[in-house]
């Protein structure tokens, strides 16, 4: 049997990997089958790590941690979770795959999903103008006009970053302030390309086989109108993911993993979390990395003492 | 074994005119999920190399590809079968999920 399995390859899950693998307890991290490296696989450049002063891209990040990670003898498994079983001294993870993983505890590192806006046919243009990833597809719509919907920090980065690309960005926002931090916020409001549409959401979506038009509602009079965009950016937030856990483990109110005070320790022994699936707060890559060192440290301390 | 990059000038006799079906990875240095989905194809490349063949065209050096093909989103997997696009797939999925919507072509 092992001593941990890590589910999650964000920047908690392999910072958890780094200090259980230098603590000599060889850790398996399971990575998932396609989204390995989590949220940040899809930024560009990321400026507020420490130790970057230049920046570096999100991706070129994130193989810097695994290389580290790797370093110190984690095993990386490319395969996604599909049923856990947390409640004994031996703790299952089975994968898609069909393999099955024993250990003595559990760090789940699992991260948030994107949210969706849940409106009509929003599925069907995904990929043919609707997008979540600024950074993979804003080079199409060079000269074109487009949206970005959302009031945190990626949508202030995303509208910032497509300006490289479209000839307008629209920035929808459901309220008249910004939730995002005002560095960010300031650098869309002084980008001559980004124009703010205050209080609206997006209520319906145009165009066959693509992407050609909105309709958006006024949230404060219920007005409608139209806007002309080939591309829309939805970043809207994202979800905990806890499916695989929720039956098991107690879930707060806003639906995060509970864990006891600042340490990782879940409602079950030998079970931690980290990252963005316990924080409703902060979720930066510099906290979930944070993070994921104290569910090292707590697994560590629980092995010493079972 | 890593997938064959195909150009704009090569594009006709590796894609449009081959005898297999042809699966275009279209695709970018700067898309973590491009890279994410990479070593995927090439597994299937390699499993199921009799039946399809997987190439990557690479949308920086090849913009006119991609305007053709009307690419807005990547990674973007089209299968060309006859010289004719007859199946699109968008995004990075795991492999059980492509090799599902691969289907029949695998046969």
């Amino acid at each position: 049997m092992r001593d941990v399995i890590i589910v999650g390859s964000g920047p908690a899950g392999f910072t958890a990997a780094i200090y259980t693998g230098r603590a000599g307890l060889k850790p398996v991290l399971i990575a998932s089958s396609v989204e390995v490296g989590g949220e940040l696989m899809k930024t560009t450049e990321v400026e507020n790590f420490p130790g970057f002063p230049e920046g570096i891209m999100g991706p070129g990040l994130m193989a810097n941690f695994q290389e580290q990670a790797e370093k110190f003898g984690t095993e990386v498994v490319y395969d996604d979770v599909v049923s856990v079983d947390l409640a004994g001294d031996v703790k299952i993870v089975k994968t898609g795959l069909g393999e099955t993983y024993e250990a003595k505890t559990v760090i789940l590192a699992t991260g948030a999903a994107y949210r969706e806006l849940g409106i009509p046919r929003e599925k069907e243009l995904s990929g043919y103008g609707v997008s979540w990833c600024a950074t993979c597809d804003g080079f199409f719509f060079r000269d074109l006009k487009i949206a970005v919907v959302g009031g945190g920090d990626s949508a202030m980065e995303e509208a910032n970053f497509l300006t490289r690309f479209a000839s307008k960005v629209y920035l929808i926002h459901r309220r008249d302030t910004f939730k995002a931090s005002k560095i960010m916020v300031d650098r869309a409001l002084n980008n001559p390309k980004i124009e703010v549409i205050y209080n609206s959401e997006v209520s319906e979506l145009h165009g066959e086989p693509k992407l050609t038009g909105l309709t958006l509602r006024n949230t404060v009079d219920g007005s409608t109108s139209q806007l002309d965009v080939e591309g829309l950016f939805i970043a809207i937030g994202n979800d905990p993911r806890t499916e695989l856990v929720k039956d098991q483990l107690e879930i707060t109110a806003e639906g995060f993993i509970k864990v006891d005070g600042r340490s990782s320790k879940t409602t079950l022994p030998g079970v931690f979390a980290c990252g963005d699936v316990i924080d409703p707060t902060y979720r930066q890559a510099i906290t979930a990395a944070a993070s994921g060192c104290v569910a090292a440290l707590d697994a560590e301390h629980f092995l010493t003492n079972h | 074994m890593s997938a064959k990059n195909v150009t704009t000038a090569s594009f006709e006799a590796d894609v449009l005119k081959s005898t297999k079906p042809v699966m275009v990875d279209f695709w970018a240095e700067w898309c973590g999920p491009c890279r994410q989905v990479s070593p995927i194809l090439d597994a299937i490349a390699e499993e199921y190399a009799d039946k399809i063949e997987i190439v990557k065209v690479n949308v920086d050096n090849e913009p006119d590809l991609a305007v053709k093909y009307g690419i807005v989103s990547i990674p973007a997997m089209q299968v060309f079968q006859g010289g004719e696009v007859v199946k699109s797939i968008i995004g990075a999925k795991p492999k059980s999920v492509l090799v599902n919507d691969l289907a029949d072509f695998l046969k």
